[in-house]
């Protein structure tokens, strides 16, 4: 049986018609402030229950429980603050007092509304200590988080409108891939996170996974990321063609999360984990280094972590290392296969990277040709 | 109002000799005390008894639509 929502209830805050109507009619009236991308498409997780079961962004309390003791105030496991930050002197300026509906806008498009419940100083340096577990400045969390306002809003919001999607089509919601799985028969399911395209490893991560549930949800990270990453669009390609050659039809489902990457390690595989349990998940792979960056968390800090959660909802799956091994005859991992050193090929990250950008097809054991091929058409595949 | 945004506690009474059988238990692991040791355990009993309620459920009408997209994006044939 498919979990409920994280929380109980999966969450919609999107508004309807009818109201909209009315509130556009009104719009100049409001209050408004402009908002990032990066809060723009967090808005429409929160509407659409992805983030299930925030309504709008943490109040002091939730924000404070998040960080000391990583649960909301109700109890319920939440590791990663979903913040509205904002200046001081310009909120100053615009005489807002609790109480008040702000309009959320981006540009044109009036995002969302939200009723002003709570407003707060930000502390950037312990906010980055303790969701990044360092303050160094190279973190791009830390850096994006130095950068914050230094005020928060607390408040649920009401959706009115997305920003552009380039993806939609690759866009399902939680009551999308909830009834899909549903009508897919699929009782049991394992999610995927990536923010890659897929080599071998990768592949064999999800079919290990696999043969014990009844489907795979591959869930590939779209938006800001670093420079010298995938480009979404071949991360997408790249699985729809590993997909269509190598993947039973029936078993695999591919579709995006709209969301910044925050490089939080162990707290972000949590938040992870929370998010596919929205979209229906049963099981959650979480691989070495899970949203990680650079060397700041230990290799397996990120399955570690879930120790603390026995009422997550979700159950993690962990895996070590997988590569190829000539004595083996196959794709072996580091708990069944005992050969080492010129007798494995481990399906390296940054050598595929290098091998691509120089228009070369990395070995097969490695990266599937025809997933290399794909890779190898666009003009420019990795983030500027 | 610091107080306010603090987690907050409250006593429970558990036997004695319970107690005493948990703080050996828990000795050597991860557990620093039997009030921890307690909250993981309840905390895990309660969520295996909300996994066995009842799955979400959809309007018809809100399935048909739903189903509709699925099918012209091609999840669903
Ligand atoms: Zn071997």
């Amino acid at each position: 049986m498919l979990p409920r929502a994280h929380g109980g209830t999966l969450v919609d805050r999107v508004m309807d018609e009818t109201r909209r109507k009315k509130i556009k009619g009104e719009i100049s009236d409001i209050p408004s402030i402009e908002i990032s991308d990066d809060i723009a498409v967090d808005l429409e997780n929160i509407a659409y229950g992805v983030f299930s079961p925030l309504e709008g962004f943490m109040s002091e309390n939730d924000y404070r429980l998040v960080l000391d003791t990583m649960r909301l105030e109700n109890d319920v496991p939440w590791t990663i603050p979903v913040v509205l930050d904002m200046n001081g002197e310009e909120f100053l300026k615009m005489e807002l007092r609790a109480g008040d509906t702000l309009l959320l806008k981006r540009g044109k498009t009036p995002v969302a509304l939200m009723e002003l419940e709570d407003l707060f100083k930000l502390d950037r340096k312990e906010h980055a200590l303790k969701v990044f577990r360092t303050s160094d400045p190279s973190h791009p969390g830390v850096k994006k988080t130095l950068s914050m306002g230094d005020l928060l809003l607390g408040g649920k919001i009401e959706f009115m409108e997305g920003i552009e999607n380039p993806f939609e089509r690759y866009t399902l919601r939680p009551v999308e891939t909830r009834i899909l799985f549903k009508e897919l028969g699929w009782r049991t399911v394992v999610g995927f996170q990536t923010r890659n395209a897929p080599h071998l490893g990768h592949e064999y991560v999800q079919k290990t996974a696999l043969t014990f549930v009844d489907g795979l949800f591959i869930n590939p990270v779209i938006g800001r990321k670093k420079k010298g990453d995938f480009r979404d669009e071949v991360i997408l390609k790249a699985y729809e063609a590993l997909i269509d050659r190598y993947y039973l039809k029936e078993k695999a489902v591919l579709s995006i999360l709209r969301t910044e990457m925050r490089y939080a390690g162990p707290r972000e595989a949590v938040f992870h984990a929370i998010v596919r349990k929205n979209f229906g998940c049963t099981h959650f792979i979480v691989g070495r280094d899970h949203a990680g960056v650079g060397d700041f968390y230990g290799p397996y800090d990120a399955q570690e972590i879930f120790g603390e959660f026995p009422d997550l909802g979700i159950t993690p799956v962990f895996f070590r290392r997988f590569y190829y091994c000539k004595k083996c005859y196959g794709y072996v991992n580091e708990h069944v296969c005992p050969h080492e050193g010129d007798d494995i090929i481990p399906p390296s990250g940054t050598k595929i990277r290098e091998m691509l950008a120089s228009g070369k097809i990395p070995p097969r054991e490695m990266m599937r040709p025809e997933v290399a091929e794909i890779i190898l058409g666009f003009k420019n595949p990795f983030v500027e | 109002m610091g107080d306010d945004k603090e987690r907050k506690y409250t006593t429970v009474s558990i036997p004695v000799q319970l107690y005493e059988k948990i703080k050996e238990r828990i000795e050597g692991t991860g557990f620093t005390s039997v009030s921890d040791y307690v909250t993981y355990v309840l905390r895990e009993v309660l969520a295996s008894l909300e996994e066995e309620e009842k799955e979400e459920v959809f309007s018809k009408e809100e399935e048909e639509k739903v189903k509709e997209r699925l099918r012209a994006l091609g999840y669903l044939d």
